[in-house]
């Protein structure tokens, strides 16, 4: 209660920005609405400022966000690569508190009420919105590949930027001229359909200035590159025998000791041992009781973003069910959170959701410092599929390898950092 | 279809609910996805063209160019071409309407 009171009053605060005070002033005739969203990442920090720009602060937002800061999983394997610093793509939580007047909390969802609305938390009790909004990412589950589980000190997967990202540097940088670098990739689907192929770029990269005798082993659990095939092609051919690609590699087990990687068919020791283990929606999806496909990825109602069945409870990013072609991307996420954030206005108003909504995506990729790859697509909601279809004769991917695109990735990651955080 | 693009501009909903049964958010809404990279409503914070204020006769030209291969692009070609032309129109009246 005690919160709740608290925040009225820095919600009151909040309303009396400038700009906020005409919005604040008619919505105190009818009760004040309130959203929270669990995630801070590219879905859910997005919507929560969304909801709070287009409602013109007449919807209280709180985000419940685990750690302190935001680090961007885009741009992460150029610190992996040694061309930023972890710095470089950390951006604060503090223009959502003090520009938006989004009530931000530092804390671990514990446990999500999909009936009465209500998230708790383990050092700042439950908060109960009209709606929730739950942009979890994804759980990796190092325990499917056997002697992993516990051991990502010594065999990192970097795939949630931040101490591990800065973790597979140091590994790199540690590593002797003449080593090998392996990694791992996960069958799809999984976050960043291209982000392994761009890491084996950029440690490739890194290792033929400082390291000319390594070797990158790319040990690809699919049949073949999930994203961008023809171009990262190129670019692995471009290193020439410093990067090897091998396709049906899923892996069966490591050991931590030897950095060794076991395959069906094969034995690799490793010096660097890079193993993206697979994953599923974030484990609060599961513990909330959504509905899973595949026991893995959450099933949603692709007009609301609300779980299949779950009325009010709406599930951004990674964590969902993809719509055809549709990538788990950061990119996606955050044009997922606007969605679902039309959506809930509409239906607080007492309108229904956006009937043709749109989405598309932008991934950029880098296959050395300079040059970048991308590829985009547009996805039109069918009304008969019910889902966002790609557009055909739409989208599409880059000519070759480019430094103006090596510009438009920097200048995409500034802008999307801002539109979600800024 | 002045009125029409106007209604949609301004999210007047009660008009739109009577006229017929397009969001009144719409524009709002497609313009959005453009933000990722043009910057929130349009205002870039670098590096990507600005779209708010700019005129929608020029938006609408460039936009026609990209599509018609006219106007070299990396990428924009190949995400234009996912949008119907109304959509196209809400989009840059939207933009132009911004500040």
């Amino acid at each position: 209660m005690l919160n709740r009171r608290r925040f009225l009053k820095s919600a009151a605060a909040a309303a009396a920005l400038p700009g906020l005070v005409g919005s604040a002033r008619a919505a105190t005739a009818k009760a004040r609405r309130h959203v929270v969203i669990v995630g801070g990442g590219y879905g859910g920090a997005t919507a929560a400022k969304y909801l709070r720009m287009w409602s013109e602060g007449a919807v209280d937002v709180t985000l419940i966000e685990r750690n302190a800061a935001f680090v961007s999983c885009p741009i992460s394997n150029l610190v992996v690569g040694g061309l930023k610093q972890l710095e470089d793509i950390t951006v604060s939580y503090d223009n959502l508190k003090s520009k938006w007047g989004v009530r931000v909390i530092t804390d671990e969802a514990t446990a999500i009420d999909i009936e009465r609305k209500a998230v708790t938390t383990a050092r700042h009790g439950t908060l109960t919105g009209d709606r929730l909004i739950l942009s979890p990412g994804i759980e990796l589950l190092p325990a499917r590949i056997a002697g992993l589980e516990g051991q990502d000190a010594r065999i990192p997967h970097a795939w949630k930027a931040g101490a591990q990202t800065v973790l597979l540097r140091k590994q790199l940088e540690a590593m002797p001229d003449g080593g090998v670098f392996a990694m791992h990739i996960p069958r799809a689907p999984y976050r960043c359909p291209p982000g392994p192929y761009e890491r084996a770029c950029l440690v490739a990269n890194y290792l033929r200035e400082a390291k000319p005798n390594s070797k990158v082993l790319v040990l690809d659990a699919n049949g073949e590159i999930q994203s961008k095939k023809a171009l990262f092609t190129q670019a692995f051919e471009r290193y020439g025998g410093l990067i090897e690609y091998v396709p049906n590699s899923a892996l069966q087990s490591v050991d931590a000791g030897t950095l060794t990687a076991e395959l069906e068919f094969d034995s690799i020791k490793a010096d660097v041992l890079n193993v993206i283990p697979p994953m599923r929606a974030g484990n609060i999806a599961a513990a909330a009781g959504l509905p899973l496909i595949n026991d893995a990825w959450v099933d949603v109602d692709w007009l609301t973003l609300e779980a299949k069945g779950i009325p009010g409870v709406h599930v951004l990013g990674d964590a969902l069910f993809p719509a055809p072609t549709m990538p788990k991307s950061g990119h996606m996420a955050n044009q997922h959170a606007k969605l679902a954030a039309a959506a809930i206005l509409n239906l607080f108003e007492g309108l229904p959701p956006n009937p043709a909504p749109v989405v598309m995506n932008t991934c950029y990729s880098f296959v050395d410092a300079r040059n970048v790859i991308h590829v985009a697509s547009v996805h039109q909601f069918d009304a008969d599929k019910k889902q966002p279809m790609p557009v055909q004769g739409a989208g599409g991917v880059s000519a070759m390898a480019n430094e103006l695109e090596g510009k438009a990735a920097l200048a995409w990651a500034r802008n999307i950092w801002a539109d979600m955080l800024a | 279809m002045k009125l029409k693009t106007a209604i949609a501009a301004f999210g007047i909903a009660g008009l739109v609910g009577a006229a017929h049964a397009q969001d009144p958010h719409l524009a709002r809404n497609l313009a959005a996805t453009c933000a990722n990279c043009h910057g929130t409503n349009g205002v870039s914070v670098g590096g990507m063209e600005s779209l708010a204020g700019e005129p929608k006769e020029k938006l609408m030209r460039k936009l026609a160019e990209y599509r018609s291969g006219d106007k070299p692009a990396t990428i924009m070609h190949q995400i234009i071409a996912g949008y119907t032309d109304e959509q196209i129109d809400l989009i840059t009246t939207w933009f132009a309407a911004q500040k």
